[in-house]
């Protein structure tokens, strides 16, 4: 079970003369049960690469295998691929539509296929799983925070059950509180049912905490592609494109300029005070 | 002269039930006692629902206060007569740069407000050519809205606002719907801005990072003001900031983390520089 | 698909005609209007083809980009040709089972289509080299007479020049949602009629609500802006006649005089 990307290429305005390349020569391969940050400024590609990845966009070269499959070949049914690759979209509390969070989480279900009753099921399962109060599940989603709103649309997505959750920028214009409990419930998610998580994001701190694998996106290109602690010690490449590491990073490696023997792979608040604690004392 | 005072402000309003009865009264902000000088940046800090919405919008008159006062220059927002010069002289900047660009045009839209205000043709295009340079848009002044950037959009709405010459900015979250670029533009062209031209800025955000080059900064929970003081005392207090589940700068966490272990260093450390003096020092 | 619409649409070049004063290129356009209406021969349109030609080229907008446009209403155009093809009575020329094409319909269909592309071209000529605000304060000020009968027209421009700059937004947000639902499996483009029309639910709510809020949004942005409507008011660019707006007066009179003239023939 797998994701293989293989050099695909998206261009605007093919043959116009002026092509924009919204995505260049991007391959990686992504295993079973990843947690994995997907970083990069607005108009990186970030979000054009995840549309790739359940057939919303249709790459201009290359090809992507789904678990195997090319998903571009003729035969292949692009609603499985959908049904496995689950998308959350930016501020995915705008595409509430019901009168009540049940039947719109019930929705994504419901379009699979399956009965009313297993429908409610997964609905009820997935809102559990994102921690709403059950007091809430037959209230109007106007009404709610709008980080319960938007913990209600990603239930709609986890309702259909896929085997892999993108998220496009989860925590955009949520407070602290709602921010932590997104990546907190995430972060529970991922390690509970062994889902494999993208995350989209600008926020190295946020990505640090929580992802095993970071892949940086520049200009439509994959400029990094490894562990946080490996793509953070490229911190001067990083804020070249509009990037910053953790604070952390760049303390110890200020630490290490006065002369300090400081490790320079630090991405968080508590590897840097274990770190420290063993030179100062 | 205080540029905003306020007295025993508080805002109440009627939540009501899908039939319309009266569900109950929500005390959006209570009882605040404020006054904020001419020229100061000041940061109010806070989570959704704390209420340092509902208090921005007092300043502009968009909201009229329940109980208490609100005097804006010196005029207070109840006075109907005074309406356009309140909002003259506190410029109101919001949330979604997309939702409060007016124009088709940059520069159309910098002279929304000063059109609205009566004032002479000549005078439009002095005061759009000013503003546009003082927040950097001057070349984007023939370019549409919609090809800009989210943070260059944000600097052209503060144009509209600058080009009202007013006294005071108030600024609610401009930058919770921006990238890390965007709200570094945005921050940066506030400082200058209140560095240069004396504005007065009142920025309202729930990010740490761009308060603290603030002058001071009010912290609000539940409708009241719960911390006010100076970036450097209100991070001092990093566990009270915790409790109110507020972020707080990486360095400024190690830094108490460190302190708590035994390590001798001084509360209250904002930037990185600091922090590898101080760790140097020991 | 929404995208390829370009009437309606602003072409930047440094013509002439783009530097014109809005209000006399609604007379233009008016003008030019009236006068297909004129007659009905050869010599007539010809000339009105080639005032338009003429148009087009001093505007520098490429006319491979005004046929781009065409692409959208070509349903119209097609659809009205075979109705006057098949329904317009006289000399029969072929009978297709029970529909007969007479010599009268081909010329008809033929004038129609004509006449049609004209008018159309014409007037996308006059968005595609006015912006849309010029365009609104043109209109106001041209219809700023009918204040006197109590119409708002100060307002109804507002409204035109604010929806011109949302049109390209909700675009692009109904191009998300649409996304968005189809990611959660919507189908918005299999099924009958009913059903397609029920698809559409899960994007039009949405849709309204943000339109909504956007409109709420904006109107509380004027508010603290100062706007209270249209009196005592100043503008930033205000209209003025100069010499090239009187010179375009006259040669649209000379045209008109000329097109009068063609029809007595």
């Amino acid at each position: 079970m797998s994701i293989i990307a293989d050099k695909i290429n998206y261009t605007y305005d093919k043959g116009s003369g002026q092509e924009t390349y919204a995505l260049k020569n991007v391959s990686f391969a992504i295993e079973d049960g990843e947690f994995i940050g997907l970083i990069g400024h607005t108009g990186s590609g970030k979000s054009t690469l995840i549309q790739h990845l359940n057939g919303l966009v249709k790459a201009t070269t290359g090809t992507i295998y789904y678990n195997g499959q090319d998903i571009y070949d003729p035969e292949y049914d692009m609603r499985t691929l959908r049904n496995h690759v689950g998308l959350v979209f930016q501020y995915p509390e705008h595409q509430l539509f019901e009168t009540d969070i049940f039947k719109d989480v019930c929705f994504g279900p419901l379009n699979q296929g399956l009965s009313k009753k297993d429908a409610e099921f997964r609905a009820f399962e997935a809102l559990r799983q994102v921690g709403l109060e059950e007091n809430l599940y037959y209230q109007s989603p106007f009404e709610l925070s709008g980080g319960q709103k938007r913990r209600v649309a990603i239930a709609g997505v986890l309702a259909m059950k896929p085997d892999v959750l993108i998220l496009d920028e989860p925590t955009a214009g949520l407070d602290p509180r709602g921010r932590d409990e997104i990546l907190d419930y995430l972060a529970k998610l991922h390690a509970d049912t062994g889902i494999t998580v993208i995350l989209v994001s600008h926020s190295m701190e946020d990505v640090a905490k929580y992802v095993g694998r970071i892949m940086v996106m520049n200009h439509g290109e994959l400029l990094y592609d490894d562990e946080p602690k490996k793509v953070f010690t490229h911190y001067k490449e990083l804020e070249a494109v509009g990037l910053a590491a953790p604070q952390v990073t760049y303390l110890m490696a200020e630490l290490r300029k006065r002369g300090m023997n400081v490790p320079l792979d630090v991405t968080t608040v508590e590897e840097a005070r274990e770190e420290l604690l063993k030179v100062i004392r | 002269m205080d540029i905003v005072k306020t007295k025993e402000l508080s805002f109440d309003y009627i939540r009501r039930d899908e039939e319309g009865n009266v569900d109950g009264i929500v005390n959006a902000v209570k009882n605040i006692n404020l006054s904020i000088k001419q020229g100061d940046f000041v940061a109010i800090l806070g989570h959704n629902g704390s209420g340092k919405s509902t208090f921005a919008k007092h300043l502009n008159s968009l909201l009229i206060p329940t109980e208490g006062t609100v005097w804006v220059d010196g005029m207070d927002t109840t006075d109907e007569d005074k309406l356009w010069d309140i909002r003259q002289t506190a410029g109101m900047v919001f949330q979604n740069p997309d939702n409060q660009i007016i124009g088709t045009v940059v520069e159309e839209d910098v002279g929304f407000g000063p059109e609205n205000m009566g004032v002479p043709t000549e005078e439009i295009w002095v005061r759009v050519d000013k503003a546009l340079k003082a927040v950097g848009m001057y070349e984007f002044r023939d370019a549409s809205p919609n090809r800009l950037s989210g943070g260059q959009k944000q600097r052209v709405a503060i144009a509209g606002i600058v080009a009202m010459k007013p006294k005071c900015i108030v600024l609610d979250e401009p930058t919770a719907m921006l990238d890390p670029n965007g709200r570094k533009e945005v921050i940066r062209t506030l400082h200058e801005l209140n560095e240069k031209e004396n504005v007065t800025v009142i920025l309202i955000t729930h990010y740490m990072d761009e308060v603290v080059d603030a002058n001071r900064v009010i912290v609000m929970d539940e409708g009241s003001v719960v911390m006010d003081g100076t970036p450097r005392e209100i991070f001092s207090r990093v566990e009270k900031l915790k409790e109110l589940r507020l972020d707080v700068p990486q360095v400024t966490q190690l830094a108490h983390e460190l302190k708590k272990k035994g390590v001798p260093l001084s509360e209250g450390i904002l930037t990185i520089e600091e922090l590898v003096d101080a760790i140097c020092q020991l | 698909m929404i995208r390829d619409i370009t009437i309606g649409q602003y072409y930047q070049t440094d013509s002439v005609i783009h530097k014109l004063d809005p209000r006399v290129k609604l007379a233009g356009t008016v003008i030019f209007l009236i006068s297909l209406f004129i007659g009905k021969s050869v010599p007539l349109y010809l000339f009105a083809a080639m005032f338009l030609a003429a148009m087009i080229k001093i505007s520098k907008v490429p006319f491979r980009f005004i046929v781009k446009g065409l692409k959208a209403v070509l349903f119209i155009l097609i659809f009205s040709a075979v109705f006057n093809l098949f329904l317009t009575p006289g000399t029969p020329v072929v009978t297709l089972w029970r529909l007969t094409i007479t010599w009268e319909g081909i010329v008809t269909a033929l004038y129609m289509i004509f006449r049609l592309l004209m008018l159309i071209i014409g007037s996308s000529l006059l968005t595609l080299t006015t912006t849309p605000n010029n365009l609104t304060d043109g209109l106001e000020k041209s219809l700023g007479f009918l204040k006197i009968f109590r119409v708002p027209v100060h307002e109804v421009a507002m409204m035109m020049s604010i929806a011109l700059r949302f049109i390209p937004i909700l675009i692009e947000e109904t191009d998300k949602i649409m996304k968005a639902q189809t990611a959660r499996g919507a189908d918005f483009d299999h099924g009958n009629i009913i059903q397609r029309a029920k698809a559409m639910v899960p994007l039009l709510v949405p849709l309204f609500i943000s339109a909504f809020r956007r409109a709420n949004d904006l109107a509380m942005a004027m508010e603290a802006r100062c706007y209270r409507g249209g009196s005592g008011r100043t503008k930033m660019k205000p209209l003025k006649y100069k010499k090239r707006d009187i010179m375009a007066y006259a040669i649209l009179f000379v045209y008109l005089a000329a097109m009068i003239c063609i029809s007595r023939i």
